[in-house]
């Protein structure tokens, strides 16, 4: 696989998306021959569920081959559209009140805009700690004029939560395709693909492992699914093919194994915190269907990216000191 | 593609962004038959999410009422209450020789549907409060028209009463069965059935 990393982009690009929506046309076809069989209510189930996820990743993976097409600038601005809509999915299942509606609007129409230019200017310094300390100082202040002191810490809290695993952790997602690193310039994009097949893949096989091994769940009032041993197998995998993609990341197979291992162990730890954080808000139901708010499971998607991203950042640009 | 119209997308388009404007039909489908939704009423956000979660054929032909002396104040007011959203205009000043119904009635005539408010001001939290005849002397006019009880939900959590920016925040419009006023039937009773009918529907999704 050396030989691919000669390539010139343009020629990986496309090795690339022949590569991605190729499995994606041969699952497609292997759920529809699927579909024609006979099956019982609770297989259809889960082939309907299969079907919708599919779906799902089929429409992620043609907004991503736009936002590339369109340039970094667009791929940003589609970042800070899937975070503007988790963010909403986030604050319907919290319960805010009256007082928090400033802080509100300051998250979604201030802070959550303004993450997104400082990671299009390449702002690196201010990009990292623009949330965590000056939104962090600036949300609660503006929920305490609110003049409500009912559960004020656990709405600010949520509130703040909410931004970061939105804002904050899907902001690296742009942030990847704009870094700057030795002699590997133009290629940014390639490591978005790969810490979102790194996490999707893990998260597939996640899903699939705990399904058959049937382990003991460590969290049952959270997830019943979550083992030890599934999440070793998910992180295992996403790993897996983060070495097999080694060629278009700047690491060498072991570092792309490694690094993959972490940024999907994050990830499914990340769903989980996820899990704990729609129970807490009464949401029993998971995945496709239309909860009592309406939301519709976009959170569930991209919680264990946003867990991911800054991980997978932070890690990448201190080792290689960009 | 004229100007109204065009703003009339862009509003849905808002809306949608917003709240999501998701409308579930549990009593009833979405059918161009002539109807009156009646609905609860917490915000000024209402009439548009209501009109958002509708598919785009109904929307034309589906009318809110509103004051004369309020939303014609403005030209931009104005223009956007008759030309987007092709509204009825009540006085709220009444003169007595004129029914205040009368030009809801002329709508309905003419073939309109209508979405109305029956507690007639924006309620704060809560249940609704009572509703107004208003609804009753529509049904006993026009019993061909269905009478569709309408829930808005979350709606006071994106745009509470004085503020002014809308806080993005998912919200649902729940269409209820089509009821009817039973022969015989007396005003209070059936407003009180059709107020129940509209906290019933919250009841659904909770």
């Amino acid at each position: 696989m050396g030989s691919l990393r000669q390539l010139a982009v343009p020629q990986q690009v496309g090795l690339l998306f022949l590569i991605v929506f190729g499995a994606l046309t041969l699952a497609t076809i292997a759920v529809f021959l699927h579909s024609l069989r006979d099956l019982d209510p609770a297989r259809q189930a889960t082939h309907d569920r299969l079907a919708r996820d599919l779906r799902a990743v089929w429409i992620g993976s043609v907004l991503f081959w736009i936002s590339w097409v369109l340039g970094a600038v667009a791929a940003t601005l589609l970042f800070a559209l899937v975070s503007f809509l988790a963010l909403r999915e986030f604050i319907t299942l919290t319960h805010t009140r009256r007082a928090d509606h400033r802080a509100l609007i300051a998250a979604f129409f201030v802070v959550l805009p303004l993450q997104y230019v400082l990671a299009g200017s390449r702002a690196f310094g201010a990009f990292t700690v623009f949330i965590p300390v000056y939104a962090f100082a600036a949300l609660p202040i503006l929920a305490a004029l609110g003049n409500d002191a009912t559960r004020f810490l656990e709405r600010a809290a949520k509130i703040q939560w909410g931004t970061m695993v939105c804002v904050y952790g899907m902001s690296h997602a742009p942030a990847l395709l704009l870094l700057d690193l030795k002699g590997f310039d133009q290629r940014g994009a390639f490591l978005v693909l790969y810490l979102v097949l790194v996490v999707g893949v893990s998260q597939l096989v996640q899903e699939l492992a705990s399904r058959r091994l049937r382990r003991r769940p460590v969290a049952r009032r959270i997830s019943r699914s979550f083992s030890w041993g599934s999440w070793g197998l998910g992180a295992l995998a996403g790993g897996l093919v983060g070495a097999l993609l080694y060629w278009i990341t700047p690491f060498k197979p072991p570092q792309a194994f490694l690094i993959g291992f972490v940024a999907a162990g994050c990830g499914m730890l990340g769903e989980l915190v996820m899990k704990a954080l729609k129970r807490d808000a009464g949401v029993r139901r998971w995945g496709n269907r239309p909860s009592i708010t309406g939301a519709v499971g976009l959170l569930d998607r991209v919680a264990p990216l946003c867990f991911a991203a800054p991980v997978f950042f932070h890690s990448v640009r201190w080792y290689f000191g960009a | 593609m004229t100007r109204a119209k065009a703003a009339g997308l862009f509003m849905s388009f808002l809306a949608r962004l917003i709240t999501g404007a998701q409308g579930h039909w549990h009593g009833c489908p979405p059918k161009a038959e002539q109807r009156i939704y009646f609905a609860n009423h917490q915000s000024h956000f209402d009439w548009v999410l209501i009109w958002a979660s509708l598919p785009r054929d109904l929307r034309a032909m589906t009318r809110p009422i509103a004051a004369r002396d309020y939303w014609t104040a403005g030209r931009l007011k104005h223009w956007l209450t008759r030309e987007v959203f092709n509204a009825v205009y009540v006085d709220r000043v009444r003169t007595d020789d004129q029914d205040p119904l009368e030009p809801l009635a002329e709508a309905l005539r003419g073939g309109d549907s209508l979405v109305i408010f029956p507690e007639g001001t924006r309620g704060s939290q809560g249940e609704p409060q009572a509703f107004k005849t208003g609804l009753y002397h529509l049904a006993e006019q026009f019993p061909g028209v269905q009478l569709i009880p309408t829930w808005v939900d979350n709606v006071q959590r994106v745009m509470p009463k004085g503020e002014v920016v809308p806080v993005p925040i998912l919200c649902s419009v729940i269409f209820g069965a089509p009821m009817q006023l039973r022969p015989g039937e007396d005003k209070r009773a059936f407003l009180a059935r059709a107020r129940d009918a509209v906290i019933t529907l919250r009841k659904a999704l909770h």
